[in-house]
């Protein structure tokens, strides 16, 4: 049964993802991208991981893609006025694309291995080890992850600013 | 994996029994919120309100209901077809599912099996409604942008950028209860809060940002830049009409119905009242209590949105960002120096 | 300029207090006022007049559908004089005389009455000067509210709709106009 569900999203994720690429209205991009997002969420639930794909769910397909959605909307991006772009970009795109597909794949390779054996505790998603594991065993990279976003976050501030006097 | 092999035939008929009449529920509750809405309102400014259909207009629901389904069903030659219908669907559906982790009650007694009053015990309850929250805005969006009218769409972008303002705050402020509670959970949360020992009276700050940000989430007034009737001539349902309006309106008081169970179950103590055992009446006590608080609270929302005119956005984007988050912020730090030192 | 009532007050732009400006005691207030009104309704007796159950008395003043009056006996009182017809501002009475024939006296009251009697509905600005013209206390505006019509000839009232019935339960009661004319018409002269 867990397979069967698996295989579902799966499919419907990979089936998304590529509508999402392959559609015309930018809008309709980012609609396809949102219910990749919820096939993902549930790959992390058949994981164990609730607390991840909630986040997931939150941060993902709550806040960023409503952001996108946004300014889509706002600018609004249709047909007509859509830039067409020449074959030099396209293929410029392409090579760009699968070359990060191959660097994704050789570094997935070299973890499949690790990824294997950690699968013993099913516990190991929930919020309460979560939090034991990140503020014990990884509470260096923890802080430096939120130093970052502080840092990203006083710049957004300022280039908001009206008046910038540098 | 393990989630999966937990369920057998009981369990899911059970959970299937549970989840229809709390369905059932959640629409009864949503359709006499608008005659109740309706009913307040002419209250409030010294009328009577529907009284026409049934004693005391009791069935003006039903009334309502058959104008909704027999009006015709209008749609813009312009607008984007499919979304166009799936943006009612996806808000109404959004809408639903939130009830899901909600504690009713601490158990029933059906047939001599202890029935659980939860659909779902998920150990991250909360975020699991905020989430559900944040996804309510795109029903809307949707909606606004297929309908290919601009004051739609300007009701989309206020809706959604609202939205993502509020949720913060939100966030903020559930965080500081989570942090004296120690659990995401909305069960044990509930659990925690026996007798008199509601959360309100540890976080009066953050109930009352949590509540502001609620009635944000809900699009009520003084938040409803969504709608903006005297702006937007009805913001991102202008151009919906019929059954497919009637889902946007229903799901708004659905909206609301689950926001009075969370902050209820959140920071008013759930199914507890001082005095009152949620097991009496076998079982039945809880839920009592707990549909007590939340008409007190729908009373609350009704209450507020015919006493308080509408922001301007520019205000409402002031409090959000320059209140609220800051508040919240500060609240946040508070509780937690309060944990430290008390040691709850 | 002197104000009309005293409740009103003058603009400061002076800058808000802590209290003030966060706005909670405001809103409290507003909603401790809201909540008397509701309570009010709820509990108390409201304003409303369940309209078609119940129906306000029409004020003195109030000027509707005309009546054509018949005497004790129910005869017509109106003698065609047309002064009625030359009162009205708006030229909405028009009306054809004839002569009484004999035999007719329980008919008619006057030896003259009219064999046509007309008004526009949509000409007549119910002023009620018509009645205040009327030497015999014939024509009168009652509490009747005028029905509307899908075509403007059916506003042109014959003496179908305005000649009031004889029996005693179609006589159309006018007395509380009739003594506030009559009151209007003492006020007037200064004998009284």
């Amino acid at each position: 049964m867990t397979l069967a569900i698996f295989l579902t999203l799966a499919v419907i994720s990979v089936i998304t993802a590529l509508l999402m690429v392959f559609a015309k209205s930018p809008v309709h991009s980012v609609l396809y991208l949102i219910l990749t997002f919820f096939t993902i969420a549930g790959q992390y639930v058949l994981l164990n991981a609730q607390f991840l794909a909630v986040v997931h769910i939150i941060v993902y397909a709550g806040a960023i893609m409503v952001l996108f959605l946004f300014v889509l909307m706002l600018l609004n991006l249709n047909k007509d006025t859509e830039p067409q772009k020449s074959a030099g970009w396209r293929l410029a795109g392409a090579i760009a694309a699968g070359s990060l597909l191959v660097t994704m794949v050789g570094a997935m390779h070299g973890s499949i291995q690790i990824a294997g054996t950690e699968q013993s505790n099913p516990q190991v998603g929930l919020v309460e080890n979560l939090g034991k594991v990140l503020f014990t065993d990884f509470v260096v990279p923890f802080e430096i992850a939120g130093i970052l976003f502080l840092a990203a976050m006083v710049g957004a501030v300022l280039v908001g600013k009206k008046d910038l006097k540098v | 994996m393990s989630i999966l092999l937990l369920f057998s035939a009981g369990f899911i008929v059970e959970k299937i029994i549970l989840i229809s009449v709390l369905f059932a529920i959640t629409l009864g509750v949503a359709a006499y919120s608008t005659y109740g809405e309706r009913k307040f309102a002419a209250f409030f400014q010294d009328r009577l309100g529907p009284d026409r259909a049934g004693p005391w207009g009791i069935l003006q629901p039903l009334a309502d209901g058959v104008k909704m389904f027999t009006k015709e069903d209008f749609r813009p030659n312009e607008a984007e077809r499919w979304l166009y219908i799936l943006a009612p669907g996806a808000f109404m559906f959004v809408a639903c599912m939130t009830s899901a982790v909600i504690p009713w009650g601490t158990q029933l007694t059906v047939f001599g099996t202890p029935v659980d009053l939860q659909v779902a015990d998920l150990n991250i309850g909360i975020l699991y409604i905020l989430g559900l929250s944040s996804l309510g805005v795109y029903g809307i969006m949707i909606g606004g942008w297929s309908s290919n009218n601009k004051f739609s769409l300007y009701g989309a972008i206020r809706a959604s950028s609202q939205m993502i303002s509020y949720e913060l705050a939100m966030g903020l402020s559930v965080i500081a209860v989570v942090m004296m509670t120690g659990t995401l959970s909305l069960k044990e949360m509930a659990a925690q809060q026996a007798g008199f020992n509601w959360n309100v009276w540890y976080q009066p700050l953050g109930f009352l940002i949590f509540f502001i940000c609620s009635l944000a989430e809900c699009n009520r007034a003084p938040f409803d830049m969504a709608e903006c009737e005297t702006e937007l001539i009805g913001g991102y349902h202008t151009e919906y009409s019929s059954m497919k309006l009637g889902f946007f309106l229903f799901a708004e008081y659905i909206n609301m119905f689950i926001s009075s169970a969370v902050t209820a179950t959140v920071f008013f103590g759930g199914y507890n009242f001082p005095g009152l055992d949620p097991n009496w009446l076998g079982g039945f006590m809880g839920p009592i209590v707990l549909f007590a608080k939340v008409f007190f609270f729908i009373f609350v929302f009704m209450w507020i949105r015919w006493t308080i005119p509408r922001f301007r956005y520019d205000q409402l984007m002031h409090l959000g960002w320059k209140s609220l988050i800051p508040l919240a912020i500060f609240n946040m730090l508070l509780t937690g120096a309060g944990v430290l030192y008390f040691g709850k | 300029m002197q104000s009309l009532t005293n409740r009103s007050r003058n603009v400061v732009n002076k800058k808000m207090n802590f209290w003030e400006r966060i706005y909670l005691v405001a809103i409290f207030k507003g909603m401790w006022t809201t909540l008397k009104h509701f309570l009010r309704v709820m509990f108390g007796k409201s304003h409303t007049v369940r309209y078609p159950e119940v129906k306000r008395p029409f004020a003195p003043v109030w000027r509707g559908w005309h009546v054509l009056k018949r005497d004790e006996k129910g005869a017509e009182r109106c003698t065609a004089c047309g002064l009625c017809a030359v009162a009205c501002p708006a030229e909405a009475i028009t009306m054809t005389a004839a002569e009484r024939n004999k035999g007719e006296e329980h008919l008619y009251r006057e030896e003259k009455y009219a064999a046509v009697y007309e008004i526009n509905m949509l000409r007549c600005i119910f002023c009620g000067l018509c009645e205040e013209a009327c030497p015999k206390e014939a024509i009168f505006l009652t509490d009747r509210i005028v029905p509307s019509d899908y075509a403007r000839q059916g506003f042109v009232f014959g003496k179908d709709l305005l000649v009031e019935g004889v029996e005693p339960e179609k006589r159309i009661d006018v007395s509380v106009r009739q003594k506030h004319i009559q009151e209007k018409k003492w006020a007037a002269e200064p004998a009284h």
